[in-house]
């Protein structure tokens, strides 16, 4: 059954990237381009995104479990330290030079598109080079493959 | 650039089904829909009880795979290209999120770490644009 509901919430996010044109790097680096031909679609796209997740999310932080029981894993919400800030300024310059973010690459390549794959091939080294980065730095596992904390 | 204007009524709908996405997944499920994290674990091939993640990107592919991504513009080289995908995949995964983790389900928790972080890569890639313009034109 958990499988199927996250098969469903898939669905229905990976119409919602199509739909908005999220998908294109066209329209993301337009959005991105704030001196130059700006366009705000990005931004109405988050807020009707907001407008939906809201409610859901403070109800769900005011019950502590999901609709069918499942306990809904608390994040720390209040924790900013460098590795948020360093990662994040990183995936910027990275979305900034490409448009592309990892769920509309992903879509990218699904599509057929032929050179969604050097990008996606890119993420795939990224992210376990970041694996080796956090262990090394740490000790730990980033992600948190072990714990299973959630990551936002 | 990126070709036509998207109609206004494209970007909100679109935008309440990726919320709608987001929510069934945690009002149901209980979990976050971050997709560099569930990227990150499906890739390490954790599976098992955390079968969802596998579900959950094949839900966000099929679209694509039935219907394509429709136009695509391209903004970088394929070399640019391979770059910025090594500094999104290493940079979503030491921030612990991206667009989707951060920027929308996290803003909607209200999460101040997560509204820090979608303030940062908004910020650095509006500001990298503005960098490759200005290279690029000169």
């Amino acid at each position: 059954m958990t499988a199927v509901i996250a098969l469903v919430a898939g669905l229905l996010f990976g119409l919602g990237l199509l739909l908005s044109g999220m998908t294109n790097p066209g329209n993301i680096i337009a959005f991105l381009d704030v001196t130059g031909a700006w366009r705000p679609s990005l931004a109405l796209t988050m807020t009707a995104a907001f407008a939906v997740a809201f409610p859901a999310f403070t109800v769900a932080r005011i019950r502590g479990v999901s609709l069918r029981n499942l306990l809904i894993p608390q994040s720390d919400r209040f924790r900013i330290d460098r590795p948020l800030l360093l990662g994040s300024a990183i995936f910027g310059v990275g979305w900034g030079l490409s448009g592309v973010c990892p769920g509309p690459g992903l879509m990218l390549l699904a599509g057929g598109d032929s050179r969604a794959y050097i990008f996606v091939l890119g993420v795939a080294a990224g992210v376990f080079a970041a694996g080796r980065f956090s262990r090394l730095r740490n000790g730990t596992v980033t992600g948190d493959v072990r714990t299973n904390r959630p990551t936002a | 650039m990126g070709g036509a204007a998207i109609p206004v009524w494209h970007s909100l709908a679109g935008g309440a089904l990726i919320g709608a996405g987001a929510a069934v997944l945690l009002l149901f499920d209980g979990q976050v829909a971050g997709i560099s994290g569930i990227l990150d674990r499906a890739l390490h091939g954790v599976l098992g009880e955390q079968a969802w993640r596998v579900a959950f990107l094949a839900g966000l592919l099929l679209p694509a795979v039935i219907l394509g991504t429709g136009p695509v513009s391209w903004q970088a080289s394929p070399g640019v290209l391979g770059l910025a995908g090594v500094l999104v995949g290493f940079g979503t995964r030491v921030g612990s999120g991206c667009t989707s983790g951060h920027g929308v389900c996290g803003a909607a928790n209200l999460s101040p770490r997560s509204i820090v972080a979608t303030v940062t890569f908004i910020a650095v890639a509006i500001v990298t644009v503005a960098v490759v313009r200005r290279v690029t034109v000169t």
